[in-house]
């Protein structure tokens, strides 16, 4: 069954195994590039009454494992109401994500899942959606953006920030006139144009300070390395919009997803339990302290 | 199955061989695990018989120093808590969590390995009871609906664990349980430490315990669940046994409360002869001083070296590596133990984002004393003190909070 959309309650992995740590075998089923260096994966669980049970919700992640290689958390990018089909948008950058990179269409792959706290995208409903995404933290943002598609007049306006170092970073630029035939506004931006680029040059920072805003309610949810996202939500400030109407999902390191390796940790927080995706007032000091 | 003759509450006097008896009938169901010396400390192994419990040996300890010393008129337990904790039990250091097969090309997730046999751990303390109530919260959270998990092997081992707890009737320099209601009362119904036996023992012992014993050796024993009292039915069938008189129940229920005043009585100030911890308000205390100088400093004698994670009877963080055959076609996941004073703790893309002594020692501390009550609704300190022990240039936790807490910085408002 699926959850019921634009759910801020989140499914949990308990309702597939009582040990935290069992996997289940997924079945790669289609391998898109995208980005350079950055591939697409979609997963079939391969036990049909697992299948039938996953649900997951917008902003959640899975544990990805591959026998004797390792594991690593990786958000959920596909559209929550076919969780029969489970995308994942990997960079090959360590030790599991480049051995990912080595499988064919066919292979087996483990994984165990959902985790953690999606997008609030309930609590937003009947207000503006501005996503702002840094190269590969699109892929964070993805299955809200498909969710929130799907129910598009639940939203007035919506909003996809974008930006990447070049033309090529770029995370799904096939799927933008879809999106915003469905009513979602695209807005690209790069910091280092080559000679075909047309579209704004600089930061998402920039495309955020000159966003036309409305006088309603808003929710800002923000993805990518953590010094953008703090400007991300100076640049908010700026504009009106207080820590708490910005999200951001923040990245740590990840073993067992359930709050009892103690890896992710930031602060009070487990990063698996208590986020990915968090309230910006509730880490808005932490993040201003170095090395934590 | 006879009729259980004694119940839950009953006390009985147990003479010193009947701590010989006590091994032999819970080894019949059980692994059993007590304190006994070795590579020069009192560690917990495997007990085959009461001659392997450290009777006659006291321990001396201090920051960075633990010795050793015979002393004839020391009992079997009159040490105070070595390294070891059940942490290394319940939790032990490595464990297979997952083993995974590839047969013709395809890997499959293999069954878990079978149980192993339940443990009994003799001679448990105050601290090491309450330490053993925090790893509960850690491993049997259950499912909230917030996401979080119950660790099934912890959960086994836990389930058919015995527990033979003793009160301690010395303190070592390093102890302070006194101050963070840990003990050093073995049982607490109202701290919810609880025991299958517990026993007080009432002999002679050493010149620097607080409690006179007097008399023959004898442990007052209390029994505290019905598996306790069927073990103590089965001693009675080859030894005789007899219900505590009143005079024995009232000097085993002082023993805890001369220990407890004496600890409050000799506190120094911050490495003076006892030790205390100020808990109050000690949460927003550490997380309102993130940026305290005082990190700086105590990086510079902090050697990152783990011991304080590793012996910690509550630090639980832990990572898990690959363990193939020769084939390539098994492998098994370890778990095993973690330390957030190494790198690879926070490491993401290469780097570690704790990359500083200080920042690392700030996680462990604002952790133990403060991100734990986030968590687990409780401090992950027990005042057991081996930190400061086994630390091998004798940091005291207790010290740090100390420093901290007289210069505080001006309030940022910075607690998360």
């Amino acid at each position: 069954m699926n959850p019921s959309p634009l759910t801020t309650r989140r499914p949990g992995p308990t309702t597939l195994s009582a040990d935290p740590w069992q996997t289940h075998a997924g079945s790669i089923v289609a391998i898109r590039n995208e980005t350079p260096g950055v591939r697409s994966y979609d997963l079939s669980i391969v036990d049909a009454a697992v299948r039938e049970r996953y649900a997951f919700a917008p902003g959640q992640f899975n544990m990805l494992y591959l026998p004797g290689i390792g594991e690593a958390a990786i958000s959920i990018s596909s559209d929550p109401a076919t969780p029969q089909l489970l995308t994942h948008t990997v960079r090959a950058v360590g030790n599991v994500t480049d051995a990912l990179a080595r499988l064919v269409v066919g292979d087996r792959i483990f994984l165990r899942g959902p985790y953690g706290k999606p997008w609030p995208l309930g609590d937003l409903a009947g207000g503006d959606l501005i996503f702002v995404a840094g190269g590969l933290g699109l892929a964070s943002q993805r299955a809200a953006i498909l969710d929130v598609a799907r129910h598009r007049d639940r939203f007035r306006r919506v909003t996809i920030l974008h930006g990447a170092k070049t033309p090529s970073g770029l995370l799904y630029p096939s799927e933008y006139a879809a999106w915003r035939e469905a009513g979602i506004d695209v807005e690209c931006t790069v910091d280092a144009p080559d000679s075909a680029w047309t579209g704004a040059v600089g930061f998402v920072t920039d495309l955020l300070a000159k966003l036309p805003l409305d006088p309603v309610k808003k929710g800002v949810l923000c993805c990518g390395p953590d010094p953008m996202m703090a400007g991300v939500a100076k640049g908010a400030a700026k504009r009106g919009l207080g820590p708490e109407a910005v999200w951001m999902s923040l990245e740590r390191n990840m073993s067992c997803a359930v709050g009892q390796c103690g890896l992710c940790q930031f602060g009070p927080y487990f990063v698996c339990l208590d986020g990915p995706v968090f309230r910006y007032d509730r880490i808005e000091k932490l993040l201003s302290v170095r090395c934590l | 199955m006879p009729t259980p003759v004694r119940q839950i509450g009953d006390r009985v006097i147990l003479a010193p061989e009947a701590l010989q008896r006590l091994i032999e009938v819970l080894a019949l169901e059980y692994r059993v695990i007590g304190p006994t010396v070795a590579d020069g400390a009192v560690v917990l192994r495997d007990l085959a018989s009461a001659d392997d419990l450290p009777t006659g040996w006291i321990d001396e300890q201090e920051g960075g120093h633990y010795r050793l010393h015979r002393d004839e008129s020391a009992g079997p337990f009159d040490h105070v808590v070595g390294p070891h904790s059940l942490k290394n039990f319940l939790f032990p250091p490595r464990e297979p969590i997952a083993r995974f097969e590839r047969v013709a090309g395809v890997w499959e997730e293999c069954a878990p390995a079978a149980p192993e046999r339940p443990l009994a751990v003799i001679g448990m303390r105050g601290c090491d009871l309450a330490a053993l109530a925090i790893q509960d919260r850690v491993f049997l959270r259950g499912d909230s609906g917030e996401g979080e998990a119950i660790d099934p092997a912890y959960q086994r081992r836990r389930n058919g664990l015995f527990l033979v707890a003793v009160d301690c009737r010395r303190a070592a320099a390093t102890c302070f349980c006194h101050s963070t209601g840990s003990g050093p009362a073995a049982c607490s119904a109202s701290a919810g430490r609880q025991a299958d036996l517990a026993l007080v023992d009432l002999g002679p012992g050493p010149t620097d315990r607080v409690a006179p014993g007097g008399g023959p050796r004898r442990y007052e024993c209390r029994i505290g669940s019905a598996r306790g009292a069927a073990v103590i039915d089965a001693i009675a069938a080859d030894l005789p046994l007899w219900p505590s008189p009143p005079e024995d129940v009232a000097a085993a229920e002082r023993v805890p409360v001369d220990l407890e005043r004496a600890m409050w009585a000799r506190e120094g100030s911050g490495g003076g002869p006892g030790r205390s911890l100020d808990m109050e308000n000690i949460r927003d205390l550490l997380y309102s001083n993130l940026e305290h100088p005082r990190w700086l400093e105590v990086a510079d004698r902090c050697l990152s070296c783990t011991n304080c994670t590793l012996v910690c009877p509550t630090c639980f963080c832990a990572s898990v590596t690959e363990v193939a055959d020769l084939s390539g076609d098994a492998v098994t996941r370890e778990r095993h133990w973690a330390s957030c004073f190494s790198l690879d703790h926070a490491r993401m893309h290469g780097t570690s984002v704790r990359h500083t002594t200080a920042s690392r020692y700030r996680q462990w501390l604002t952790h133990k004393l403060g991100g734990w009550i986030d968590q687990f609704g409780t401090s992950g300190c027990t005042g057991c003190g081996r930190c400061i022990t086994w630390c091998p240039v004798g940091i005291d936790l207790t010290a740090e909070v100390a420093a901290i807490r007289e210069t505080p910085a001006p309030s940022t408002g910075g607690v998360p």
